[in-house]
């Protein structure tokens, strides 16, 4: 579903990201770890067409996106969960999911999408008319992943969904993650958080300053020695 | 405190009211920028005397009511504020300067060209547009005749504040219930979530400018049948829409509709009991004391309360 042929990407004249490939299927949950700064994030922005790449290709759907305009991904089926959810603060949830079915088929299905994330999250459904920036830490992330949903998207990103949440909430992302799976959204997930992610993921790809140095299916990964010792510190 | 004096005082206040109504809407399309594109609009106030003089064209060579004229003043400064904003300020946007504000600095240019080509035009001469209408008014004694006080209702004044109303209101319906105005306002929040959520940025910024252009063009035409016009009044509404916009908090909508009621009222005041020269003195005490008190504007009092922090 989605390809991403050895790209480079430079920040001005510093290359980040050395001939990074890899692939996601139709119907998995593909997860990218690593450490600060080994990349992450920029390979999600590259994918997501806020950065280019300078040299390689990404491929989603059998179609090259990297030379088209960002905002064009998400009428693609392309949805991406922000680092730090990037919610509308001022907007109340409503408008926040409403932000997230603007174009075409996710337009029409608005009122029955979003009946589904109130399902989902029905915390959400009683706060409807709240503003996003009154929520709670874990609500706002709820709604971050309602909106990325809004978009009826065939492949959901999401960029470090536990980032700064208690760990209960943790597991209740990583769950909801699971769920949207099994509901047949493919999944791409950039985690720090090591060891629940290669628990949810079919593969997994470990990206080191820039490189991708293994890869393996999660439980693979959970007993591969390298990973243990670096990302687990056991 | 006597009759007499009550009259007054309500008197001005009402007109304070007024002229506060038509202040938030050149406010409002200042601070629709503001929010959007991050950057100070300065020729925001000549984009209205260009509004107003095809208001006086209209009117001294076709006879069509400067009221009507919004119909054709207000579109024809979207498409002004489109064409700035598509072939000046964002190729300006893009470059990488030496000074950040280079973009704020070309607004200032920009009115300073529009106020000369409206001078090579017309002359520095004062012109006006003499309505029919523009002496009429509502007094309180025709309508309650026991009345123990004498108040009066300027018609183009009122009529002026009830445009100005029904314009606010339909922007307020647009930015709150459409896609699009959601996309405004998601874009002036964060522009990078706006464009993952297929927002396109670039041109929401253009039509922001004409919508901002737009506002400020019919707040012109509603202020010409009550004032005069020449070719550098722009300037001195440029600097009440700034303090509108600061004192209201930059980018909030609201804020710069009860700034721009602030501060109609407050000139008003100054006008009748200190005198008419020092409504703009009375207009920079509220600008100073906004920035000293109420850094992030009156919104920002709410939302502190409203945030919990």
């Amino acid at each position: 579903m989605l390809e991403i042929r050895n790209i480079d990407v430079f920040y001005g004249d510093v290359q980040v990201i050395w001939d990074v490939a890899f692939e996601v299927k139709k119907g998995e949950i593909v997860a990218l770890i690593g450490a600060n700064g080994a990349g992450k994030s920029t390979t999600l922005k590259t994918i997501s067409g806020i950065v280019r790449p300078r040299k390689g290709e990404v491929i989603f759907d059998g179609a090259p996106i990297h030379t088209i305009e960002p905002y064009k991904l998400i009428e693609k089926g392309l949805a991406l969960c922000p680092e730090a959810r990037r919610l509308f603060v001022e907007m109340t949830v409503e408008e926040n999911l409403d932000m997230g079915s603007l174009k075409g088929e996710a337009k029409k299905q608005r009122q029955k999408t979003k009946e589904m994330v109130f399902e989902l999250f029905p915390r959400l459904g009683e706060r409807r008319r709240q503003l996003a920036g009154t929520l709670s830490g874990g609500e706002q992330q709820m709604v971050a992943i309602g909106r990325g949903l809004m978009s009826l998207p065939k492949l959901l990103m999401f960029d470090e969904p536990s980032l700064g949440l208690a760990p209960i909430l943790v597991r209740e992302v990583f769950n909801v993650i699971k769920r949207i799976r099994e509901a047949g959204t493919t999944v791409l997930i950039v985690e720090q958080n090591t060891k629940q992610t290669l628990a949810v993921a079919d593969r997994a790809y470990v990206l080191e300053t820039g490189k991708i140095t293994l890869q393996g299916t999660g439980q693979g990964l959970l007993n591969d020695e390298h990973v243990k010792k670096a990302y687990l510190g056991v | 405190m006597t009759s007499v004096q009550l009259e007054v005082l309500l008197q001005t206040l009402i007109s304070g009211l007024l002229l506060g109504g038509l202040y938030a809407l050149i406010g409002i399309g200042m601070t629709l920028i503001m929010g959007v594109m991050k950057i100070i609009n300065l020729a925001h106030g000549e984009l209205m005397m260009v509004a107003m003089y095809i208001a006086y064209v209209l009117f001294s060579s076709f006879h069509i009511d400067p009221y009507l004229s919004i119909l054709i003043a207000a579109p024809a400064l979207f498409g002004l504020g489109v064409l700035l904003q598509k072939y000046l300020i964002n190729p300006v946007l893009k470059v990488e300067a030496i000074i950040p504000e280079n973009q704020v600095i070309l607004t200032v240019g920009i009115g300073m060209v529009l106020a000369n080509i409206a001078t090579i035009i017309f002359s520095s001469d004062y012109k006006t547009t003499p309505v029919e209408y523009a002496t009429k008014a509502w007094y309180l004694s025709d309508y309650w005749r026991e009345s123990p006080i004498e108040l009066s209702l300027s018609m183009p004044w009122s009529v002026s504040f009830c445009v100005a109303l029904v314009i606010t209101a339909s922007l307020w319906f647009f930015l709150t219930k459409t896609d699009m105005g959601k996309s405004i306002r998601a874009t002036a929040q964060d522009k990078d979530a706006a464009l993952l959520m297929g927002v396109n940025v670039e041109r929401m910024r253009v039509f922001t400018f004409g919508l901002g252009s737009a506002l400020v063009g019919s707040a012109g035409c509603l202020f010409i049948p009550i004032y005069y016009l020449y070719p550098d009044l722009g300037g001195q509404f440029t600097l009440i829409a700034f303090v509108i916009t600061i004192l209201g908090g930059l980018g909030s909508t609201v804020g710069a509709i009860v700034g721009g009621l602030i501060l109609g009222v407050f000139e008003s005041l100054t006008a009748t009991y200190a005198g008419m020269g020092w409504a703009p003195v009375g207009r920079f005490m509220i600008f100073v004391a906004a920035l000293i008190f109420v850094p992030g504007g009156i919104m920002s009092l709410f939302k502190k309360r409203r945030l919990g922090k």
